[in-house]
């Protein structure tokens, strides 16, 4: 099996359950399930997780970095949009 | 435990972590060399969680004994014809193939074998069975995985693991061997049958053997004596490389 015939696979770690999946990283793999392997080989060797998702990297949609000022500039001035205003009760953690 | 029962045990405990032993180092030849990176790891994983199998097992066998022995002294301070190791973990790495085959052929069997010593009336080797298990049944998914991708892969990759499987299947006869001893453990229902293992090992790998394309080679002559001490000369150039630190400076810590 030649190198090239192996695609990138994009890999999602969930740390505990109620965490969403977070991205650790990409590695090479031949199919879904051997992905998942070398993800769980690769990544998983510590405790860092409860669930791995792969994902095929040529599946990803990415912005495009050179339309970041047209993207995400116009957020920079609009506090408005963050929740600040609001007195959170003190019981409550995660906001 | 009566003591021909705790000298049986003993026997039959340092023949797993024996097993275990030498074929987390044939494992861990690898690093470094595996056909991936990510196979790199995994193929060094495995042959950590062996190490660990044989860590507990030697520490057993060594209490079993009552001579004072422990894991390191069993592990290190022991030549060959005191290694009671099946002949097919010693057997050298070759090609990638073939060292998948190795370990597809000794998973099967050690995953059916943990999750029978799992309901042991031993508690200690009953509590290593249940830790060994989980990590075995993962052990025996990556083996079982590779066998049908070379099994079932190109021409090349078929007729290497063809190959390795007609060289090693000749090692597996030693994994059901029985004697009195280990007899005597059956009736006590501190291990399972031989016999009920070897029925359970052979279901399995025939279904891989089948998804893999690959044909069961026939029960013929079988090599044996790792038992009884008797090993190929592939397990001394091993142990030299092993235990070559501990033997150079005793008792070093670091």
């Amino acid at each position: 099996m030649d190198r090239k015939d192996w695609p990138l696979f994009e890999i999602f770690i969930r740390p505990k359950n109620g965490l969403s999946h977070k991205h650790v990283g990409s590695l090479h793999a031949a199919d879904a399930r051997m992905a998942l392997d070398n993800a769980r080989d690769v990544y998983t060797r510590r405790g860092e997780g409860v669930s791995i998702w792969a994902v095929p990297a040529s599946s990803i949609a990415a912005s495009d970095p050179s339309e970041k000022a047209s993207l995400f500039d116009p957020a920079d001035d609009k506090i408005y949009r963050h929740p600040t205003f609001y007195d959170i009760p003190a019981d409550v953690k995660n906001i | 435990m009566s003591t021909d029962l705790k000298e049986a045990l003993f026997a039959y405990t340092l023949r797993l972590g024996d097993s275990s032993l030498v074929l987390g180092h044939r494992l861990s030849e690898w690093c470094g060399h595996a056909p991936e990176l990510e196979e790199d790891i995994a193929l060094t994983n495995v042959a950590l969680d062996l190490v660990g199998h044989a860590r507990m097992l030697l520490t057993y066998a060594g209490e079993l004994e009552g001579k004072g022995r422990d894991e390191d002294r069993l592990a290190y301070r022991r030549d060959v014809f005191d290694y009671r190791n099946h002949l097919l973990v010693e057997q050298p790495n070759r090609d990638f193939g073939h060292t998948i085959v190795r370990q597809f052929l000794h998973d099967a069997w050690a995953v059916e074998l943990y999750g029978r010593l799992c309901a042991s009336r031993d508690e200690t080797l009953a509590g290593i069975a249940a830790k060994a298990v989980k990590e075995v049944r993962y052990h025996v998914r990556h083996s079982g995985d590779w066998l049908v991708r070379l099994g079932d892969g190109t021409e090349v990759s078929h007729a290497k693991v063809a190959d390795a499987l007609g060289r090693l299947w000749p090692y597996t006869g030693e994994m059901f061997e029985r004697d009195e001893a280990e007899q005597a453990l059956v009736a006590a229902g501190i291990v399972p049958d031989p016999a009920e293992l070897k029925a359970a090992w052979t279901a399995r790998v025939e279904a891989v053997l089948e998804e893999a394309t690959l044909d069961r080679p026939a029960d013929g002559w079988m090599q044996k004596g790792g038992r009884r001490g008797e090993h190929s000369e592939h397990l001394g150039y091993l142990l030299a490389e092993m235990q070559f630190l501990p033997r150079a400076y005793p008792d070093a810590n670091w």
